[in-house]
């Protein structure tokens, strides 16, 4: 569909693909930062996170390959939830970029700390130490600014947003998947009784 | 506070933000974290605030991490379906 359109405006063709990419971006959360916390705390939200992290733990099961270890319900639960942030936030991003180069990372690290270690002899030269006296204040920052995925060169404010952020998302995570235990325990005990409920389970 | 802003002054090299503007999203943070929002939430320092921020975000982390121990249990004791529907039924009541 979207391509018999393109084709009749050839002249709106890159804007047509390029709005249809950046609408979402663009929907009218025009104050993200005010609309911060009540958008994680909606149970609308909430109920959609947990549809969601139902169906990606159940595709986790099916190659049956690696079972459903602690390891990767915890990431299947973060990617859900950073999906869900629609790309609006630094953490988010981290969490969704972080999974594809994670390896490349690992390697990348492995050389910037043997160049690193080149290198440090002719820094500390010519760096005479300017921030050795860091302010506890700062320290927390930095703690703070590890906890927090994507966020560790972020300038103060934006760091204190995302923080923010990243709370009330992380609150709302605990809240879904706190439901979902309870569902699934109430499931597991049930299923005994109900056998034949499986028949009802048709994915339309 | 005099002393805070000649820090900032000093280490203004990548950051030129006014106190307020930090003031402001700290106490937003404090609004955030059920330990302060339980006491008085005038008297906090920022430190303090920064503190708690990190202990909770910590603490936050192990109940996902908990959580995500005792969903991987129940999962390899029930089937796919049946966990599905139970989920969809209770979201549609």
């Amino acid at each position: 569909m979207a391509e018999s359109s393109s084709i009749s405006n050839p002249d709106a063709n890159s804007n047509l693909s390029r709005k249809r990419r950046k609408i979402e971006p663009k929907t009218p959360a025009g104050a993200p930062t005010e609309t911060g916390r009540p958008r994680w705390q909606n149970d609308v939200e909430q109920q959609i996170y947990s549809l969601k992290l139902v169906d990606a733990l159940c595709h986790l099961r099916r190659p049956d390959s690696a079972a459903a270890t602690s390891r990767a319900v915890r990431n299947a639960a973060d990617q859900v939830l950073a999906v869900s942030a629609r790309g609006k936030t630094r953490w988010s991003r981290a969490i969704l970029t972080g999974r594809l180069s994670l390896r490349l990372a690992h390697i990348n690290k492995k050389h910037k700390k043997a160049a690193k270690r080149a290198a440090v002899g002719e820094s500390r030269t010519k760096k005479p130490a300017v921030q050795k006296k860091l302010p506890p204040l700062e320290k927390k920052v930095k703690v703070l600014s590890r906890l927090v995925p994507g966020c560790r060169k972020v300038s103060l404010p934006n760091l204190l947003e995302e923080t923010t952020d990243y709370i009330a998302a992380l609150e709302m995570q605990v809240k879904a998947m706190t439901f979902l235990t309870g569902l699934l325990n109430g499931a597991v005990s049930s299923s005994a009784a109900a056998g034949g409920d499986s028949s009802l389970a048709d994915r339309g | 506070m005099s002393s805070r802003r000649s820090r900032s002054r000093q280490s203004s090299g990548a950051s030129r933000i006014s106190d307020d503007q930090i003031a402001d999203l700290v106490s937003r943070l404090q609004q955030l974290i059920p330990e302060i929002r339980n006491r008085r939430s005038d008297k906090v320092s920022a430190s303090k605030v920064l503190q708690e921020t990190c202990n909770y975000i910590r603490s936050l982390h192990r109940e996902v991490d908990d959580l995500s121990d005792r969903l991987s249990e129940l999962l390899e004791s029930t089937d796919s379906d049946s966990a599905q529907a139970a989920i969809i039924r209770s979201l549609l009541m």
